[in-house]
């Protein structure tokens, strides 16, 4: 077994077994699912606002060479340098190769996911940069040295409790439980480090070709500042992220906040179409936009499971998904948690060492119904089963299949099974639960069913006589 | 009609009962039953697995079994799924890929079946107790059916439905998901079991045996008295 897997095992036990953590993301999920609930029902339809959403992607991402060039032109003539980064390390040299033309030192991000995926924090900090995250709940995970734990609510692990120690540990502030204070004491560090900062690092949760701008979309309005406060603002973005007109966002920007925190809209969604203009009083003199490949046309050459390119992160795949409500988003171990980041990673990060995320879940289902714009997660999960399996069997798997495919195709060995079996569970007691029990990861928490005394074929059978 | 009943292999050898109501459901309304001998299972742990090649190697067999079948009703949620939804899948740009498709359009999920194919005839069961259902995510999902088997349980007598607030999340069976990851699979079967006893039923019921036999297996490990009943049984009920 790889490391991963090991790591996905251990952590995933360990969590399933404290309860409180349990308790607390249920809990906290409970309170979306009645939000989203009541924003969809303001959908005139939201099964059409789905359809249409994916129809859009779809558009999109077929023609990402076409909408990615407009875009870079259209925002290039405003006066933005777009650079294009292949893989992660390009993104980063870049971005560094910036900071450093620019002398800067300190710099403050906001709404980066795919900063936690090319590891920009730990390279500018390696290169001796001071970085903060201006996000409250980015700059606590930052705070304890973690990564984000979902995409939408990156500390929702955390009780106030433990924000209230940390931030006393780490700021000297005083023991609270009220949020707003919570709030306060890290805004108060933040207003200092807006006007520190060299400069700001945004994310972008679309680009919009037509026009050619970045649309960001939060709840705080820190990314804001971010991108308006210091002298230059750099964008670093999944080149997935385009869409064709400016009128998509009518449908994207509700059906973000909908499918994502249950909101109607966010509070903040800001449009950024290049650097300081002659003439404007306000804004950064310089704007980069970095556009990040990393893999992403990996997926794009795979027809099948391209769809997963449409992905909006909007986290409503991991609010519903039974498995990442018991383990969690650290357990993963990658940028992108719950059912999308188990359909993507292995495209993005290696199928044989990331596909045990695949099979980590029941196939429920519950993903796929929620994702805004209709990507087929589930049967994707099936597909990278299927694909890692063909590339590389596991060989004993691979024997028990074939060994029970004789068996189900013949009925006097399918009735010698039934046989065996009820013989078998006689001595079951014996060994149940103890390292001679095949069915110990099964047995050690449930019960097997017994085997019937008759089977239902042998009671057709005996009906047939 | 003549129906041909697909008894899964977990159904054939733990839960026979399940087929049996099945059978005594049909043949009182009239039909006549066949139970084809050959066909045990269709394919689907090795399908989810990601083992295609050893998945066709079962359902191949099935879908020649079935070809002449009239209409076949399948005792499972899940592996109703299986043949309506991913045989054709499985089977895709093949030479199979015609009889697949005409296989999922013949074929029922059992509660399905009394609904939809039989517009939900009065079965004269009689069951007095309070039961909670679980929806089984391929039945919900897969198959797109929610409110069939609830049709069916508001004419049996006596019964009172309940509806937990998870009825519709996975209980964490999954198949060889269960063995595979066995603590998360646990944890999730236990908030679907507290959801369950939450609204004070004395009954699970399910239109899958699968998830049914994950609950159960949990639930004596637990001590807990509420039982589980594929919902064949409650209508083939007089008591
Ligand atoms: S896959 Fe769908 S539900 Fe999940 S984050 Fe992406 S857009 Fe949202």
């Amino acid at each position: 077994m790889n490391l991963n897997v090991l790591q996905f095992k251990s952590d995933s036990e360990r969590l399933t077994h404290n309860l409180d953590h349990r308790e607390r993301i249920q809990s906290a999920l409970k309170k979306y699912y009645v939000a989203r609930d009541d924003k969809k029902a303001r959908f005139q339809d939201w099964q059409a606002a789905r359809q249409a959403a994916a129809e859009t992607k779809w558009e999109a991402v077929n023609h990402l060479d076409k909408y990615l060039v407009e875009f870079a032109d259209k925002i290039e003539a405003r006066g933005a340098k777009v650079h294009w980064a292949s893989t992660a390390e390009q993104a980063r040299e870049i971005i560094l190769g910036i900071v450093k033309e620019k002398n800067a030192r300190r710099i403050i991000k906001s709404k980066v996911m795919t900063g936690e995926e090319i590891h920009l924090n730990a390279a500018l900090e390696a290169a001796g940069y001071d970085v903060v995250e201006s996000d409250l709940g980015e700059y606590i995970v930052q705070l304890r040295h973690e990564a984000p734990y979902h995409f939408v609510f990156p500390a929702m692990h955390l009780s106030r409790g433990e924000i209230s120690d940390l931030f006393e540990k780490e700021l000297g502030s005083a023991k609270t439980d009220s949020p707003e204070e919570l709030t306060m004491i890290a805004r108060r560090v933040m207003r200092d480090q807006y006007l520190a900062a060299d400069i700001g690092i945004s994310g972008a949760n679309f680009a919009v070709a037509e026009t050619g701008m970045i649309s960001i979309t939060e709840n705080e309005g820190n990314a804001r500042l971010t991108c308006a406060l210091p002298k230059v603002h750099i964008a670093l973005m999944g080149i997935e992220k385009v869409l064709p007109k400016f009128e998509d966002l009518a449908l994207f920007l509700p059906m973000l906040g909908t499918a994502g925190a249950g909101q109607a809209v966010t509070c903040y969604n800001s449009m950024y179409a290049g650097p300081r203009q002659p003439g404007e009083t306000d804004g950064p003199e310089e704007m980069h936009i970095v556009l990040l490949d990393n893999k992403r046309t990996h997926l794009l050459a795979d027809i099948e499971q391209r769809d997963a390119l449409h992905c909006i992160r909007c986290g409503a795949c991991l609010n519903v998904c039974p498995i990442y409500k018991n383990v969690g988003g650290h357990t993963y171990g990658t940028t992108y948690q719950g059912p999308i980041g188990s359909v993507i990673t292995p495209h993005l990060r290696g199928i044989q060492e990331w596909k045990h995320l695949s099979s980590a879940s029941t196939l429920c289902g519950a993903c796929t119904e929620a994702c805004p714009v209709k990507i087929n997660l589930h049967h994707h999960l099936l597909h990278n089963r299927r694909n890692a399996i063909a590339q590389k069997p596991v060989w004993w798997e691979q024997t028990l299949f074939h060994l029970s495919s004789i068996l189900f195709n013949h009925p006097a060995l399918w009735r010698l099974a039934a046989w065996g079996g009820r013989i078998g569970q006689l001595f079951h007691p014996l060994i149940q639960g103890t390292i001679l029990d095949p069915a110990r990861a099964w047995t050690k928490t449930r019960d097997l069913p017994p085997v019937a005394d008759q089977t239902f074929k042998e009671y057709w059978r005996s009906r047939q006589k | 009609m003549k129906i041909t009943l697909f008894v899964p292999c977990f159904v054939d050898m733990c839960y026979p009962n399940v087929g049996v109501s099945i059978v005594e459901i049909l043949e009182r309304l009239g039909h006549e039953i066949e139970v084809p001998e050959e066909i045990a299972c269709c394919g689907q742990p090795a399908f989810n697995s990601g083992y295609w090649e050893e998945a066709k190697k079962v359902a191949i067999p099935v879908l020649q079994r079935l070809k002449n079948a009239e209409v076949i009703v399948i005792a499972s949620g899940s592996c109703g799924a299986m043949l309506k939804v991913f045989y054709p899948e499985l089977f895709a740009k093949t030479e199979y890929e015609l009889d697949a498709i005409a296989l999922a359009e013949k074929t029922y999920e059992f509660s399905d079946f009394l609904v939809t194919k039989l517009g939900n005839p009065d079965l004269g069961a009689r069951f007095p107790a309070k039961v909670t259902f679980h929806d089984g995510c391929h039945g919900l999902r897969e198959l797109g059916k929610k409110k069939e088997p609830r049709e069916l349980l508001s004419q049996v007598r006596d019964l009172e439905l309940l509806e937990m607030g998870e009825a519709e999340t996975c209980c964490g069976f999954g198949g060889t998901f269960s063995a595979k990851f066995p603590m998360i699979s646990t944890a999730m079967g236990e908030v679907k079991c507290a959801s369950a006893i939450e609204t004070g039923a004395d009954f699970i019921i399910s239109n899958d045996s699968s998830c049914l036999m994950h609950i159960q297996g949990l639930l004596n490990r637990q001590g807990e008295p509420i039982k589980t009943l594929h919902i064949a049984e409650v209508l083939n009920s007089r008591r």
